[in-house]
């Protein structure tokens, strides 16, 4: 795999997290409905969880970046988000029943329900951008223009996301089948991208002190 | 005239008719209904408009433009809409229920004719719109008191609570349905389980549903997979379409003459005609096939408002 490869593995990876991440939130309405209502400040519970998760997101991946620049803990990253998407799936039911039965006013109920489903994965998926900056910048001139190119990527991610869950995915599949179905493209891209980041060895290390030795 | 191709000429022609029209159209209206308040809300604006002897309520929704509900000013008692005129099919199987509720307040009408029907029976109004609640209070004279009162809630929510009550009904009445957008939790097998639930032995659930798209078919299946057999009550019009089911199935409709007799007397001053509901009540197995295969809507699949295009 030579650089270019790579280079594209990276913002295909971007573009699926920018995809899921607008796919789930968009389920998140759906998801919470049955315990929760409809009402207008669901889906206030719902986007303050989602901006609240993806700062924090941001601001860890931005600072794991300082400290490792490696294809093997981008993957990683990548993996975890997967994992953490499946207690969605699974457990989603038991932990909004328990909330529910708790919580009656339903802006708390519901701003802890998307809290406990949807932080963590959201957290992850957030440090993905930022940390793929720093794989993909070798030279601090680019630096814009590869960030530019990233918000790109994964923002045309997303819109994609909300479009496609939202006309065709809800029609055609349970909600629980599309949220597995995003878990599995993240869990397999991220194995597919730590097959190659441990074949190909430390390339990207020895890149990374060797620009900087400079 | 400069303009050649007979086919653009064509198109431009009908566009100027259609611009006539709508003009005429806007122009009429405007004239004869006036918006008498407008109330803001989460969701839309309320507009309440009268228009001759009719005062209706209106989302503002520049697109489609469809009352939501109406009254008479002089016969507040009449029904403006036939639907709710076919809620009352439910009488014809038990003519005293004691608990009733209904999710969608509307303009209130519903609420208010069963009051009047039945001054000792309780009956809780369920209404998402805080702002739905004060129009119907001031402009459509809503009766609240000891029997009637209204809660805003989501229906689902009030459902769910009462489940963990133990509170039960006679009689649940879903309204909450509007002709632009279709709460999607409010169709789905698991919300109709839940409200089974919370129903009386041999209480009864009347739905007002949609016609003339996907979703009949998949609401019927539905149902079907909840309730059992129940009866399907379409109007002359066959505009809406009304559930009526039970906490066991329907199977046959089994009114004596004389409760006929003592019903027509009751509701006709609401203007309706009891002979007619009777006609029009059909179970629903033996009258509206739908394929074996229909999906059911359930919390995981429930794209209600996809199917109703």
């Amino acid at each position: 795999m030579n650089d270019l490869h790579r280079r594209i593995l990276i913002y295909i990876l971007c573009f699926c997290s920018g995809f899921s991440i607008m796919g789930i939130e968009l389920l998140g309405g759906r998801i919470l409905a049955p315990f929760f209502g409809s009402s207008i400040h669901i889906w206030g519970s719902i986007i303050t969880v989602f901006m609240v998760s993806l700062s924090i997101g941001y601001l860890l991946g931005g600072k794991l970046s300082v400290s490792t620049r490696s294809l093997k803990m981008f993957a990683f990253i990548y993996i975890f988000a997967g994992l953490w998407v499946l207690p969605i799936v699974f457990y989603s039911n038991s932990i909004m029943e328990l909330i529910f039965i708790n919580i009656e006013d339903t802006r708390y109920g519901s701003l802890l329900a998307s809290s406990c489903l949807f932080l963590i994965p959201t957290i992850i998926l957030g440090m993905i951008s930022p940390y793929s900056v720093r794989l993909l910048v070798d030279n601090h001139h680019e630096s814009g223009k590869i960030a530019g190119k990233l918000y790109f990527v994964s923002t045309l991610g997303s819109a994609l996301g909300t479009i496609i869950t939202s006309f065709y995915l809800v029609l055609l599949f349970d909600i629980n089948q599309i949220v597995l179905g995003f878990s599995l493209v993240l869990i397999s891209l991220g194995l597919i991208t730590m097959n190659i980041a441990v074949s190909k060895g430390t390339r990207i290390e020895n890149k990374v002190s060797h620009v900087y030795k400079k | 005239m400069f303009i050649k191709n007979k086919k653009v000429k064509s198109h431009i022609l009908t566009l100027i008719r259609y611009l006539l029209i709508y003009y005429i159209a806007a122009s009429t209206t405007s004239l004869s209904a006036e918006v008498i308040h407008q109330e803001p809300s989460l969701y839309h604006t309320i507009l309440v408009e009268d228009e001759n002897d009719i005062r209706c309520i209106k989302f503002n929704v520049k697109a489609i433009n469809i009352n939501q509900s109406c009254m008479f000013k002089d016969q507040p008692n009449k029904f403006v809409f036939n639907y709710t005129k076919l809620l009352f099919s439910a009488l014809l199987l038990n003519d005293q229920p004691k608990d009733i509720l209904i999710i969608g307040l509307g303009g209130g009408s519903l609420s208010n004719a069963l009051h009047q029907l039945l001054p000792e029976t309780n009956i809780t109004n369920i209404e998402i719109d805080p702002a739905m609640i004060k129009v119907a209070r001031d402009h459509f004279n809503l009766i609240e008191n000891k029997k009637v009162k209204t809660i805003s809630q989501d229906g689902r929510l009030y459902i769910k609570r009462a489940r963990l009550k133990k509170q039960y009904f006679d009689w649940i009445i879903l309204d909450a349905f509007n002709g632009e957008y279709i709460p999607e939790h409010l169709l789905t097998k698991e919300f109709l389980s839940e409200a089974r639930d919370i129903l009386k032995p041999n209480g009864l659930l009347s739905s007002n549903t949609f016609i003339g798209s996907q979703l009949f078919l998949h609401e019927s299946a539905t149902y079907h997979s909840v309730f059992g057999d129940f009866f399907s009550i379409k109007n002359d019009l066959k505009q809406n379409r009304v559930i009526l089911a039970g906490k066991e199935p329907l199977t046959k409709l089994n009114v004596s003459e004389q409760r006929i007799n003592q019903l027509i007397k009751a509701l006709s001053p609401f203007g309706i005609d009891v002979s007619d509901l009777v006609k029009a009540m059909e179970l629903a197995t033996l009258n509206s096939h739908w394929p074996a295969d229909t999906r059911i809507l359930t919390d995981q699949y429930s794209p209600a408002n996809l199917l109703l295009n």
